[in-house]
């Protein structure tokens, strides 16, 4: 579905957090809202959300599954699928999901993640059951036909020439980066998918796919904003509960081993007028591994947000040898929304003149720079007032906060911990990002080169 | 697998809620600058936005000045009397903030979200900014060498090409034509000439600071009032010329070999935000292509393929507002795609909507209108424009009363003038070998080559 469809190549958010009062920077922060929640017959996790300051409500269900759950030869699947979504369902025909949700002043769309697929809605408070009943309809039959797959093959083409292969810098890194630096089918496969497989998908996979992955079982619904707890639990027990329950599968493993040695590789780039390099280290377990974690989620932004970040400082400003800079926990820069395993990504965009080897030797130097000597108490503080405004700014969209209570409880089993991220952050301690840093080791790096083949055009 | 909408199956629409009245308190300094200040509960954060007028004067020193205007925005953060760059950076930092600066052909955008005990402070280091920025050469130079490295890169983009080729044709010799500076112009932008453009162009008089969020108003003027008073500068910051644009017919097609895709672009003018034809025209583009439930979603996506992103909207600029059409289609139905729009828009100019598309168009947009004010972020950088334009917040609601009126007729006759092909000018990127022949059975083809290449 448009404008997002799921893969927010570089697009840096965060998860969202809803806090009360901050009397000062990196001081007390308390939910403001307790997270309700419940269970379906038919195996359904509920999260409810309320919070009544504008009349607006957001309703989301995340199902358990993303591009890393595709089977080989059918990469680019769990995208198409989520197109597949949008295509009508028992009791809605085509094109009627959108005018449903837009006559009543509201807006929709999916997204495809590494671990999960999700769609969504913001709407005024009065439509809550009509987006109930639509979410409801397609969990229970999406409008699976040859004509919507063909179609929708047709749209995600475009899609995929749109922001890959018409563009400079189509995907990058996120699509070459994992290659490199992973081994497994499911951590390193094209997740957007190669036109061979995708216009090979029948009906029969993708009634398949919805009946292995789509079941209530496997998905989480989060409803925020402005909404009475006990009435909107009677609504969804209303649509939902009737939707029929089916197996769910396990959770597959997508960790791997840590790698021991650098691995690189260079993609040339037909469309780009100028070079540019991503770094990309393997991080702690993202869940398992969660203290040690936000040391590393702190240290990218150490790294690389804004005119006093240390990349920003050494490569931008002191030694211009590059024209921008970012760094993210994350394939897609929000370190809270996957399982292991991840990536901290330093990007960097130089002028041809620059060989890339001196940009890495640079970023390798500043991160050992922090393995050793530390980083200071007022740096971090700094850093961690600015992580924590970005947090509260995203937790002020009614819809950006239920997105971030939904993923925290797809993935860490806990949607609270989206309202305790700012209080966590706050908490790391500069030990701790020393430690992170000490972490990415030169010698386990994954080096991806991005060679200007053609100049502009 | 789908039966025909059964409505009676559809939970229907509650009683709407009251929207939040937004209590806007407007004050103007002694130096000119207009201050507007909302109160909002939501999250403890405070947004500001400070638009300063910047247009070029007019054509003659339109390339100069946006190749200036373009190093300037990055230039001013570079340093002042008291900081330097880290030190300004920190500054903001502490209290949650990172100011950007932007600039476009209408105006410098300085904007940040902070955490509200920091007002004070950051509006301090703002009027530092302000007052004292030095724009010290060395780093300027580095400064100026990135922003050409990074308009180069901007060059290579299909969809900027597409948009600098569109505002080329329509407006010729007015400063709008420039959508990016020549990289060679940026290249030559010397310190010495930021500073004269600083103190001669960067005015409160004229200008306008919107603070939304976790305040208390009167605090909000008063701290206002004590970090800006320095602002000085004699005149007004200045707004452009009137545009007026050329209308040419047929298709100006720029080649871009090897492309995989062709960027469809149409663009005309539309009524500007007082224009009481502005509702009417809102809502015939939403009907066109302005959403998903759209007819050009629905007939060129969803029927046919042909793209994943078409879209219509309409813009608002200081001194033109625009009807536009956008549509990135496969190379091999670049043809029939430019046939199928072309038909959307002549049913929009020549047969009556419905009034369920009618209704249906009214409520998104007012509900869309609610949503991207339910936020501190959305209703700063709203109020902003608004300002811009000399508007103030009562203008959303007497919008919302137009929008709440407009009759089936109305949206034919809005059609017929602003939506009809022959009011607006294509554009179109893609390979001239393989999309020229096609398109010249629609329309006289004119080939360019792509300017920035």
């Amino acid at each position: 579905v448009r404008c997002s469809a799921g893969l927010p190549g570089g697009d840096r958010s965060h998860s969202a957090v809803s806090v009360g009062s901050v009397t000062a920077a990196g001081a007390e922060l308390t939910l403001r809202h307790p997270v309700e929640r419940f269970t379906l017959d038919n195996g359904l996790r509920v999260v409810l959300a309320p919070d009544r300051s504008v009349p607006v409500v957001a309703v989301s269900v995340f199902y358990d599954v993303g591009m890393r759950n595709e089977p080989e030869g059918r990469t680019g699947f769990a995208h198409l699928f989520e197109h597949m979504m949008f295509q009508g369902s028992a009791h809605v025909p085509k094109m009627e999901h959108a005018r449903l949700v837009q006559a009543a002043g509201g807006t929709f769309n999916g997204s495809t993640h590494q671990d999960y697929t999700n769609y969504y809605e913001a709407l005024p408070a009065e439509a809550l059951e009509r987006a109930l009943f639509l979410e409801a309809d397609r969990m229970a039959a999406p409008a699976i036909t040859e004509e919507n797959l063909r179609n929708q093959i047709d749209v995600v083409k475009e899609e995929i020439r749109v922001n890959v292969l018409n563009r400079p810098y189509g995907a990058f890194p996120w699509l070459q980066l994992p290659q490199i630096a992973f081994e497994s089918f499911a951590n390193t496969h094209d997740g957007y998918g190669s036109f061979v497989d995708l216009e090979s998908s029948t009906v029969d996979d993708a009634t398949d796919f919805f009946s292995r992955y789509y079941a209530p079982g496997n998905a989480v619904l989060c409803i925020g904003g402005d909404l009475d707890v006990a009435e909107t639990e009677r609504l969804v027990r209303r649509w939902f509960g009737p939707v029929e329950a089916r197996g769910v599968p396990p959770v597959p493993p997508t960790g791997e081993p840590s790698p021991t040695r650098v691995r690189s590789g260079v993609v040339e780039d037909a469309l780009a007028p100028a070079p540019a390099l991503a770094l990309g280290w393997r991080v702690p377990d993202p869940v398992t591994e969660f203290d040690s974690y936000l040391g590393t989620v702190l240290l990218a932004e150490v790294l690389s947000e804004g005119d006093a970040s240390r990349l920003e400082r050494r490569l931008i400003h002191d030694d211009r040898i590059a024209i921008a800079q970012s760094s993210y926990v994350g394939l897609f820069g929000d370190p809270f929304d996957v399982r292991d395993a991840t990536l901290l990504t330093t990007q960097v965009h130089h002028p041809a003149a620059v060989p890339a080897e001196r940009v890495t030797a640079a970023v390798h130097e500043e991160i050992a720079r922090i393995a050793g000597d530390g980083v200071a108490a007022e740096e971090l503080r700094r850093v961690q007032a600015r992580t924590e405004a970005q947090l509260l700014r995203q937790a002020d969209s009614v819809l950006g906060r239920t997105l971030g209570f939904a993923a925290a409880e797809l993935i860490h089993g806990r949607a609270e911990l989206a309202g305790e991220l700012a209080a966590r952050l706050a908490s790391v301690t500069p030990e701790q990002v020393q430690a992170a840093a000490g972490a990415l080791d030169p010698g386990t790096v994954a080096v991806l080169e991005l060679r200007a083949a053609g100049g502009p055009r | 697998m789908s039966a025909p909408l059964d409505l009676t199956r559809v939970p229907p629409l509650g009683e709407p809620r009251p929207q939040p009245i937004h209590a806007a308190q407007e004050t103007t300094l002694p130096n000119g600058l207009r201050v507007v200040v909302v109160p909002r509960p939501g999250v403890p954060l405070v947004e500001l936005r400070l638009r300063v007028p910047f247009a070029a004067s007019g054509a003659a020193d339109a390339e100069v000045h946006t190749a200036r205007g373009a190093v300037l925005s990055g230039a001013l953060l570079l340093g002042t009397e008291a900081h330097d760059q880290t030190g300004i950076a920190e500054l903001m930092q502490s209290h949650g903030a990172e100011l950007s600066v932007s600039s476009d052909p209408d105006r410098l955008l300085f904007a940040t979200t902070l955490l509200p005990g920091g007002l004070r402070p950051v509006l301090d280091v703002l009027g530092e900014l302000l007052t004292s920025a030095t724009y010290p050469d060395d780093p300027v130079d580095g400064e100026r060498s990135r922003v050409a490295e990074r308009i180069a890169i901007a060059r290579s983009q299909p969809g900027v090409i597409a948009r600098s080729a569109l505002a080329a044709r329509r407006y010729v010799d007015h400063p709008y034509a420039i959508q990016l500076p020549d990289p060679e112009l940026v290249a030559a932008v010397e310190p010495a000439a930021l500073r004269d453009l600083h103190r001669d162009r960067v005015l409160p008089r004229g200008s306008s600071l919107v603070l939304v969020g976790d305040l208390d108003p009167e605090a909000a003027a008063a701290a206002v009032a004590g970090a800006l008073a320095d602002w000085e500068g004699s005149g007004q910051a200045v707004e452009p010329p009137l545009a007026t644009e050329r209308s040419l017919s047929g298709i100006e097609l720029v080649d871009r070999p090897g492309a995989v895709q062709s960027n469809l672009r149409l663009g005309g003018p539309a009524p500007r935000r007082t224009d009481p034809d502005l509702a009417a025209v809102r809502l015939a583009n939403m009907v066109f292509g302005g959403y998903f439930s759209s007819r050009l979603v629905e007939n060129i996506r969803e029927r046919r393929g042909y793209t994943y992103s078409p879209h219509s909207s309409v813009d608002h600029q200081a001194a033109a507002s625009s009807f536009l059409v956008e549509a990135d289609v496969a190379t091999e139905v670049t043809g029939p795609a430019l046939l199928e729009t072309w038909y959307e828009l002549g049913r929009m100019a020549l047969t009556a909507v419905t009034e369920a598309e009618l209704d249906a168009a009214r409520r998104y947009v007012l509900g869309s209108m609610a949503l991207s004010t339910a936020t501190h972020a959305g209703l700063a950088s709203t109020l902003s424009a608004l300002a811009g334009a000399g508007l103030g917040v009562d203008w959303l609601a007497e919008h919302q009363r137009a929008l709440a009126a407009v009759t089936v007729d109305e949206v034919l006759a809005a059609a017929a003038r602003y939506l009809a092909a022959p009011a607006l000018t294509a554009v179109i990127v893609g390979d001239a070998e393989k999309v020229a022949d096609p398109l010249r059975r629609l329309a006289p083809v004119e080939v360019t080559g792509n300017p920035q290449a």
